[in-house]
């Protein structure tokens, strides 16, 4: 039998230390995700809804998206990093519990992609955020995107 | 319900009800917004730097990631810019395949804000109806240019993919499927009760308001304006439609007031509109060239012998785009202007909000189909956080400055 219960973290929040360990078998089914976007084009968040919408239909796998970054496993975050947004990244991801993931939707995110010159970027991400899971393309395909999610089950498991 | 106590409320820039990065503070009485200010600037990545620094043909494809959901009006824009400059003949042929492009983007994305704005009045099973008939547009997008989201169409003095006998096929198929589907759709969203009650009479855009602020688009024709790029300054395949006419809510025979229902309306008249287009075009279709033939660098050759000033203008599924260029002999232009829908219409967010309820904000933010990521253009910067006003006189001098200057150099 399969425990669909949601295991929360119990985090003493003035040390940021945890107070007891944290079963992570409980937590590989199931992800919740928090988007965010950080100077996307669109695309991408498009993409991530067509994901979640019946066509694709990745709420089957029990993958939904929340409206706070306290509730979320997973910070999905589109588009490169503007000098603008910086601070709110890093807040936001202060935010999510662990253990958290992070997957860079879109190509610009990962490297910049085509505004490599511009003088407004403060990313790539990876350079101020560990970053788990890489999905390609502009913009990825929604296939792409729950393949990235089925990598970020593997590493969850691995943990 | 008024109150005495005034208080501020922040939402955004990161906000679960825009998927997008923008800041409003509202001043509250109440349950009543009295005023609101707005930030934007978070998702300013700088492309009309960038584009100075690139060739003519690689900017198309920069342009193409201005805006995820107009991937096709901006470079479109641009290349009649270009082609206004250059004075190169368009065949007829690509006139009418980016006509049918142009409406299948407007078709996509008008099917995408009416699921968003059923979900901001907490309608989901209307958000996934729409979204999941909306797959059906861009099946037929994949098939017949290669992507989903951005299409990779445009050339200068053309396009790059001819519909062959089996896209045309395809698309006669989609034109059934929506055509049978339209009214079932039509009904659900204009006249069902829950949502004529959370749109009727809110965000009110009256007419004279929405000429002071420059409303372009939906927005516009929702407060009735008859203002249709596409009919005032038509381009491509729009010159010979006889029948084509600015959708106002009069023809489904109410009188505008410019409330969201209005501009609901307009976007739902709009699917069929661009239906009735596209199905005249696969009608008309001429044969003959899709392009001039010449590669990349004989068209960088020819535009790096001229100087001048272009400009290009295109309906956009929000509203008028419009591009502006100056070329100087170089390999890449001297300068870009890029203007966008909601750079207009952002505005008219400020006397929609004021005098509403809490609860209807996100609705009327949504109401104008609102693109961050295309007008986030400018942004000032500065370290010790200091804020500046600039007035109007200031800034009109500083642009007469600086395209003087870059005309001169």
């Amino acid at each position: 039998m399969v425990y669909y219960y949601r295991c929360y973290n119990v985090i003493d929040n003035n040390r940021g230390t945890y107070v007891k360990k944290i079963n992570y078998k409980h937590l590989k089914r199931s992800l919740w995700a928090y988007h965010m976007n950080t100077g996307s084009c669109n695309a991408c968040d498009i993409e991530i809804l067509a994901t979640l919408m019946p066509r694709y239909d990745a709420e089957r796998f029990g993958i939904k998206l929340v409206g706070s970054p306290r509730h979320a496993d997973v910070l999905l975050v589109t588009g490169t990093v503007t000098e603008k947004i910086k601070d709110k990244i890093l807040q936001v991801y202060q935010q999510v519990p662990k253990p958290k993931l992070v997957m860079i939707i879109g190509s610009c995110g990962a490297t910049k992609g085509v505004f490599h010159e511009s003088y407004a970027m403060a990313g790539p991400l990876d350079t101020l955020l560990p970053v788990d899971v890489y999905v390609p393309g502009c913009p990825p395909r929604p296939e792409a995107i729950i393949y990235g999610v089925a990598k970020a089950w593997e590493k969850l498991e691995e943990l | 319900m008024k109150s005495d106590i005034v208080y501020p409320l922040n939402i955004g820039p990161v906000h679960p009800a825009f998927k997008e990065p923008i800041k409003f503070t509202f001043r509250i009485e109440g349950e009543q917004v009295a005023g609101v200010d707005i930030d934007f600037g978070y998702t300013h990545r700088g492309i009309e730097k960038i584009a100075l620094e690139r060739n003519y043909i690689q900017i198309i494809y920069l342009l193409e990631r201005v805006c995820g959901i107009c991937s096709f009006s901006h470079p479109l824009a641009y290349c009649l810019a270009i082609e206004d400059v250059a004075e190169i003949q368009v065949p007829d042929r690509a006139r009418y395949i980016r006509t049918i492009i142009g409406e299948l983007e407007r078709l996509h994305s008008h099917l995408l804000w009416t699921g968003i704005a059923a979900h901001e009045i907490g309608f989901d099973t209307l958000f996934m109806y729409t979204w999941n008939i909306r797959e059906k547009v861009l099946d037929c997008l994949e098939e017949f240019t290669g992507n989903r989201i951005n299409y990779g169409m445009l050339t200068i003095g053309g396009v790059r993919r001819d519909i062959t006998p089996e896209n045309s096929e395809t698309i006669t198929r989609m034109l059934e499927y929506y055509m049978e589907l339209y009214d079932r759709a039509s009904e659900i969203l204009l006249d069902d009760l829950t949502l004529r009650a959370r749109t009727e009479g809110i965000g009110i855009l009256s007419r004279e308001q929405a000429e002071m602020f420059c409303a372009v688009g939906p927005t516009a024709r929702g407060s009735g304006l008859l203002k249709d790029v596409r009919i005032d300054y038509p381009v491509n395949a729009y010159y010979d439609i006889p029948w084509l006419n600015p959708i106002s809510p009069r023809d489904i025979g109410k009188e505008p007031i410019g409330d969201v229902y209005d501009r609901m309306a307009v976007r739902v008249l709009e699917i069929k509109q661009s239906l009735n287009v596209i199905q005249f075009c696969m009608e008309n279709l001429p044969e003959g060239d899709i392009n001039s033939g010449e590669g990349a660098v004989k068209i960088i050759n020819k535009l790096k012998k001229l100087e001048g000033e272009g400009i290009g203008r295109y309906e956009a599924p929000r509203g008028e785009v419009c591009h502006y260029v100056i070329l100087d002999n170089q390999e890449h232009p001297i300068q870009l202007k890029v203007k966008a829908p909601t750079y207009s219409n952002g505005f008219t967010w400020i006397p929609m909000l004021t005098n509403i309820e809490i609860a209807d904000i996100p609705i009327v933010i949504a109401s104008i189909d609102p693109c961050v990521a295309c007008a986030d253009r400018m942004t000032f910067i500065r370290k010790d956080g200091a804020k500046e006003r600039y007035s109007w006189d200031y800034l009109h001098q500083k642009s007469i400055q600086k395209y003087k200057r870059s005309a001169n150099q």
